[in-house]
């Protein structure tokens, strides 16, 4: 029974105790801890401090390369490589290349606000400690689960388990790695 | 589940679901559309029907390659008929999608979630339906790579100033864009699929496309933030894409089609006929699955107004059209609109404006919109309205055009036909492989719609 464990998990049934839950173990002063829910809560963001992520930077980068390259891409094909005359108007003609410096804009962008989100997440990731506990199946359903991980400072595996069961949960379960 | 807590709080006033659902019931009823082994009959008829009708697809595109674009109906001057007029009412039909998914939710109109996914499953089945069509209609469709700039030993280019070369990197922005956006909104539903299966080849098939989504905080923060990023950069994409169609037609000059108001008019219409296809497709999905607590009256109710609404708006194109001709003095341009009107063309002209700028006044009414039937029919007609919209700005115009020894009047052959129900069979197959291999409803996203989900502040920690 003494294997190094991933961490413990209680089990709640209702998103408003997961919320208290976890602001409950941020003030006992845990910090390696991850709340697991079956739809987007914006309160757990705020009780775990989760509102600040990279991604908006990262698209933003995403789109000024996207437009960027479409720029530049039809300056070099119209204006140098295949340039052609048209009565004599400029071969910049950069009204026309509008629609498609928009368009891959966009298009780098949004590869980079769906790659950067699934890079930022560490997805795809098959295995995760997490599914070694049985119920956890429930957590893409109706269930709500707090887990606080091995790595914290403060945990200690009967303190932290006892802890947890104060915050009345349904059930409180060991996180095999 | 039993021993989920009873919903407590009043329902709220505006009631987007039916009441009496909790996180679990709602997931079980959307899952087993997807996990059960019976497939309704009426499903399994529609299969084959759009099975045949793909099939004759396939016929009418092996056809076309042995023998080339005479097997349609297009004769000079008419060199754009049925195949652009297609593409155009396909693409159409896809903005509803996105615009469900992407405008809806940076406005924060929380009943988009029930109608949401297959909205944009219907974009991107309906983005694919419209993308064979330009395709084939190149003469040699093998060679459709050379749209593309990429290097090549022929040292030659794409004409960046064209329109057509626009609207290959507008529809193919668009038909990525859309694809991203719906899988990432399927993850965490594919990830409540693979904990709910049973089989083991399932779960594993539902967990591979899952990427491991586990629904943990730090991934829902980041998640968030990608959705309204995406809704972002798709909502001015929407706008763009029937733009640019519409440009394919102003930069050209032939009367009737160089004209500065289409970009707004086709995405008016775009919209319009996309909810028309949202409604045809909603009404019999939430009675054949039972789903009229989840899709309830209130959608429909709003999907009609929003389809009067942009119905409107094209009646009101219409008229400006009309006057605009008149007004700005060009012969030619009231040549054409008056060919149109008393032409070769007067049928299709005036019943596409019985279809879309009479019936969709129908919608006033309370009565019309809460009668599920009648919003069914009258789906349909806007859909064959918007269709002959289509043909009649292309074909009326392409057919008498400045040079009148030229004119001819367009028929169309039997291939056109079998070219446009084929591509009827295959949105039809392929949404109906969504049907039963996907949740049609977003789950997760239902979940938030739940009196439950809202946290209730006395538990402060």
């Amino acid at each position: 029974m003494n294997k190094p464990i991933y961490g413990v998990m209680a089990e709640f049934d209702n998103p408003s105790s997961l919320v208290g839950a976890a602001r409950a173990a941020r003030e006992k002063g845990y910090r390696k801890l991850d709340a697991y829910s079956p739809f987007p809560i914006e309160e757990l963001s705020d009780a775990l401090h989760l509102h600040k992520n990279k991604l908006p930077l990262l698209v933003l980068i995403g789109g000024i390369v996207g437009g960027t390259l479409g720029y530049m891409l039809q300056y070099f094909v119209t204006v140098m490589y295949y340039p052609i005359n048209v009565g004599g108007r400029p071969l910049h003609s950069w009204p026309a290349y509008i629609i498609i410096t928009f368009e891959t804009t966009i298009l780098f962008a949004a590869l980079t606000a769906v790659f950067g989100m699934l890079g930022l997440c560490g997805l795809p990731m098959p295995y995760h400690p997490v599914f070694n506990v049985p119920r956890f199946a429930l957590a893409s359903r109706n269930r709500f689960f707090l887990c606080i991980e091995s790595t914290d400072p403060l945990f200690d595996r009967d303190k932290t388990c006892e802890f947890l069961e104060t915050l009345e949960p349904r059930e409180v379960s060991e996180v095999a790695h | 589940m039993a021993n989920e807590p009873p919903v407590i709080d009043s329902p709220e006033s505006k009631k987007i679901i039916a009441p009496g659902y909790t996180f679990g019931t709602i997931t079980d009823q959307i899952a087993s559309v997807v996990l059960t082994k019976k497939t309704p009959y009426v499903v399994m008829g529609t299969f084959a029907v759009a099975m045949g009708l793909l099939l004759i697809f396939l016929l009418a595109v092996g056809l076309l390659f042995t023998k080339g674009l005479g097997v349609w109906g297009l004769r000079g001057p008419t060199m754009w008929a049925w195949d652009i007029t297609n593409f155009v009412w396909w693409v159409g039909i896809g903005h509803a999608g996105t615009l469900i998914s992407a405008i809806l939710l940076l406005l924060n109109q929380q009943w988009r979630n029930s109608i949401n996914r297959f909205a944009e499953a219907m974009t991107i089945f309906a983005v694919a339906c419209a993308g064979m069509f330009p395709i084939l209609h190149l003469g040699r469709p093998w060679l459709m790579y050379w749209l593309f700039p990429y290097p090549n030993t022929m040292g030659i280019e794409p004409n960046f100033r064209s329109p057509l070369v626009w609207d290959v990197f507008a529809v193919s922005t668009y038909a990525t864009v859309s694809l991203l956006f719906w899988y990432v909104g399927l993850m965490p539903d594919l990830a409540t699929l693979r904990d709910r299966s049973e089989h083991r080849a399932l779960k594993v098939t539902y967990g591979f496309l899952a990427m491991g989504w586990r629904g943990s905080a730090k991934h829902w923060a980041v998640y968030e933030t990608a959705s309204l990023l995406l809704a972002g950069l798709a909502t001015p994409l929407v706008l763009s894409v029937h733009t640019v169609v519409s440009l394919d037609f102003t930069v050209g000059i032939v009367p009737g089609w160089h004209s500065t108001f289409f970009p707004p008019y086709f995405v008016a219409g775009a919209i319009y006929s996309g909810f028309a296809m949202v409604l045809a497709l909603a009404i019999p999905l939430r009675s054949i699955y039972g789903l009229k607590g989840l899709i309830t009256a209130k959608h429909l109710d709003n999907a009609a107004k929003v389809m009067m609404a942009t119905g409107l708006i094209v009646g009101y194109s219409y008229i400006m059209e009309a006057f605009s001709a008149w007004y700005g003095g060009n012969v030619y341009e009231q040549a054409a609109m008056w060919n149109r009107m008393t032409g070769p063309y007067k049928y299709h002209y005036w019943v596409l404006i019985a279809c879309n700028v009479i019936a969709p006044n129908a919608l006033w009414f309370k009565k019309v919109r809460s009668n599920t039937v009648v919003l069914f029919i009258w789906s349909l007609i806007v859909l064959v309205g918007m269709w002959l919209e289509r043909f009649v700005i292309i074909v009326a115009s392409l057919a008498q055009d400045n040079l009148p020894s030229s004119w001819r009047v367009f028929e169309s052959t039997r291939w056109d036909w079998a070219t446009y129900l084929g591509t009827i069979g295959l949105f039809l197959v392929l949404f109906m492989l969504f049907i039963r291999l996907l949740p049609m409803i977003s789950i997760f996203e239902v979940r938030t719609l739940l009196p439950q989900a809202k946290i209730k502040e006395d538990s402060r920690g």
